[in-house]
């Protein structure tokens, strides 16, 4: 059924449309509910599309445009089931944010209900396309959502720098890729992802290839938030309405790192195949340093909603570090934690959410206590914190065993420890939060926290039960998708796709059918021993993250002095880098893509 | 010739980003960003340029005749497009940032950082 593929994406566009279209004439219930449906709708066919696409890749060529022998003029959707999944996962975020802001987005509806579904379309766009500079247009569409969206609340002065940030450093890496996407098109004459790498496959990878990738992927990188690109990210999200951070959590960021893969896998690994230990290397290295920095930086926060913000930089770089491997274990991995982690983080940005409207800010120290009374808020919290430490058979966990399974299996078994540290200290740094604002537990004041400016939430009045549904919807799928039957695998399976190039090319240019896969039976596999003791050690060095966060004025003097002499220095010219200023952003930017193509020029010749 | 080509290319992206990273004028870093956008243009036509070929204009035009690439421009098209958005919102914001802080200096509205 091929003309499914195109309808996650018209769906909310031309929904989004008609709403504009018919703002003010009908009464806004009617918009609410024309943009639930549709989103509703968009996220209903992108699951028959993911159902299907496990029996065989699903094509559609617009305006029947078909490739003829190793040539595609048009522009094709190709539904292979982690793509599809991705699409699934954009849409159902959007469906669950369009719900909950319901009545807290009610005085902005009309435009804010747009955006969103422009974002949605636009995701969902990205995830299906074949043709690389389709995908460039929809990361264009997404990003202008995601900015108008990012500056929503105009009247106060943080959405702006949070909006200006991200505009300008992500306009800046949209540069970068259209610069790829045009060096590509100089070498191969060709803009469909299966042509391109078919007509590498056949060169040697040049110096020009080497230059394209490394744009491409820096570029990408800026979307994703790798270090040292990610610096926009918590301006941003931290600034951004509730509804708005579950997308961009659950499914943006992770976007630009399923373009990484995308390309790799269609493109790149035909030139350059023979040297994968030169690009693993460079982006598991980026990866660690990602998700190790972000880890720490969320430490350093008590503004809820920005230690959100890094514990998400936190997680993209796991899933970077999983990609990287190059492996389809590690691929398969990256799937289920994009997964188990889109529904858990958006669900602790909906309990934000909450706690901002029913206590009227969302720091940790000021709320210090303030949460007693909100127990199905708390619960959501603490249970949304475990299941993002990867503890045994809980939420993120099946992708931190599927990821050591492939670092294990490729001989880099430091990976795992090193990811587990970065786990561990963000789940902790939010059971903290949690314990400070929801049980009142340890000191009011703590130096070690950078204080930022407040946030007014978006309704006086919304209705609450409504919002906690939602949330707890949320937290509870995340928490589910660890031992989901047959979800390992179901994500081996397709990640084993998803690394065929000749496949893919064959049946995007030719028709070619992949033969019927055996169906996968549903059940829940054993973990290995060494992945159930990460998890357990995450989830133990997540408790000591949250008690030392608590309590860390009660440690000796001698050590509390030795550690601040120690690590004080690192931290404050780390703190530091996180300006807010964009000119500094651009430059991380600059810096960072020159690294990147160097390194890979030296490497890859 | 086609080297030139690259290097102009690559010359009028780094002078926007230059601008950008040191500019103090919201308004200013807009119009960097469109400097650095232009390099995209002139790689992207560059790559379909031919000698001695016409527009790609097929009407009454005998087959054969040789034509620039037609594919590079309508891509550069789409591009001026995306991007005439996207400076219009920053100049909107920009707008907004002097409404409220009677500046536009980027430094300026650094409320979160660390």
């Amino acid at each position: 059924m091929t003309w499914l593929l195109p309808l996650p994406v018209a769906i909310p566009l031309l929904t989004a449309a008609a709403v504009v279209a018919i703002d003010h004439v009908v009464p806004r219930r009617v918009e609410n509910g024309c943009t639930i449906l549709a989103a509703a709708a968009a996220t209903a066919f992108s699951i028959l599309i993911m159902l299907q696409a496990q029996h065989g890749t699903d094509l559609h060529w617009f305006g029947g445009w078909r490739p003829d022998g190793n040539v595609a003029l048009g522009i094709d959707f190709v539904a292979d089931p982690l793509g599809a999944a991705l699409a699934a996962l954009a849409c159902g975020l959007t469906l669950l944010a369009l719900v909950y802001s319901w009545t807290y987005m009610r005085e902005a509806a009309g435009m804010f209900d747009v955006l969103m579904l422009c974002f949605c379309g636009a995701m969902a766009g990205f995830a299906l396309t074949g043709d690389i500079f389709d995908m460039f247009v929809w990361f264009e569409l997404m990003g202008i959502a995601a900015y108008a969206l990012a500056g929503f609340k105009i009247d106060e002065l943080g959405p702006l720098q949070g909006a200006v940030n991200f505009a300008i450093t992500n306009t800046a890496g949209a540069y970068m890729v259209l610069l790829g996407i045009g060096l590509l098109y100089a070498r191969t004459g060709a803009l469909n992802l299966a042509q391109i790498g078919r007509v590498l496959a056949r060169h040697q990878g040049d110096r020009l290839v080497i230059v394209a990738l490394g744009l491409l992927v820096a570029g990408y990188m800026v979307k994703s938030a790798i270090v040292p690109f990610h610096a926009w990210l918590a301006d941003a999200y931290a600034v951004a309405p509730v509804p708005v951070c579950v997308l961009y959590a659950g499914a943006m960021s992770e976007l630009g790192l399923y373009a990484i893969a995308r390309l790799y896998w269609t493109v790149f690994d035909a030139p350059f195949g023979g040297h994968a230990q030169g690009i693993r290397m460079l982006l598991v290295w980026l990866g660690v340093a990602t998700a190790l920095l972000g880890a720490l930086m969320c430490f350093l926060q008590r503004h809820l909603k920005r230690m959100l913000a890094f514990a998400t930089i936190a997680h993209v770089g796991i899933v970077l570090a999983a990609i990287g491997l190059l492996d389809e274990r590690g691929l398969a991995g990256a799937a289920s934690l994009v997964l188990s982690h889109g529904f858990l983080k958006g669900g602790l940005f909906l309990v934000c959410g909450l706690v901002l409207l029913q206590l009227k800010d969302v720091d940790e120290l000021r709320l210090h206590g303030a949460g007693r009374r909100l127990r199905w808020s708390a619960g959501l919290w603490f249970a949304g914190a475990i299941g993002l430490a990867g503890v045994p058979y809980l939420g993120v966990f099946l992708g931190h065993a599927q990821l050591d399974d492939g670092a294990t299996g490729i001989g880099i078994a430091w990976l795992q420890p090193l990811l587990m540290i970065a786990a561990g200290v963000s789940a902790g740094t939010l059971l903290r939060a949690g314990a400070r604002v929801f049980l009142g537990w340890g000191p009011r004041v703590d130096p070690l926290l950078t204080e930022q400016p407040p946030e007014e939430p978006a309704e006086r009045e919304a209705f609450v039960p409504l919002m906690l549904g939602v949330a707890t919807v949320a937290i509870a799928l995340g928490l589910v998708f660890g031992v989901f039957p047959g979800l390992q695998a179901r994500t081996e399976h397709a990640a084993d796709r998803f690394m065929d190039r000749s496949a893919y090319a064959a049946r995007v240019l030719h028709g070619k059918r992949e033969p019927i896969p055996p169906r996968a039976p549903y059940t829940v596999e054993p973990a290995t021993g060494e992945s159930i003791g990460y998890g357990i050690g995450a989830g133990v060095l997540a408790l000591l993250t949250a008690a030392v966060g608590l309590w860390h004025r009660r440690l000796p003097d001698a050590v509390r002095t030795l550690a601040g002499r120690t690590l004080g220095p690192p931290v404050t010219a780390i703190k530091g880098a996180h300006s807010g200023i964009v000119g500094d952003y651009l430059l991380w930017i600059v810096f960072g893509a020159s690294l990147i193509s160097g390194v890979w020029a030296i490497v890859l010749r | 010739m086609s080297y030139l080509l690259y290097a102009i290319a690559a010359w009028i992206c780094c002078v926007g980003l230059y601008g950008a990273i040191v500019s103090r004028n919201l308004i200013h870093l807009a119009l960097c960003l469109t400097v650095a956008q232009s390099s995209t243009y002139v790689l992207l036509l560059g790559i379909g340029y031919r000698k001695q070929a016409g527009a790609p204009i097929f009407k009454g035009v005998k087959l054969g005749t040789a034509s620039v690439d037609p594919v590079v421009q309508a891509l550069t098209l789409t591009d001026i497009v995306v991007s005439v958005t996207v400076i219009a919102l920053i100049l909107s914001l920009a707008l907004d940032v002097q409404r409220r802080k009677g500046t536009v200096d980027p430094d300026a509205i650094a409320d979160f950082s660390g």
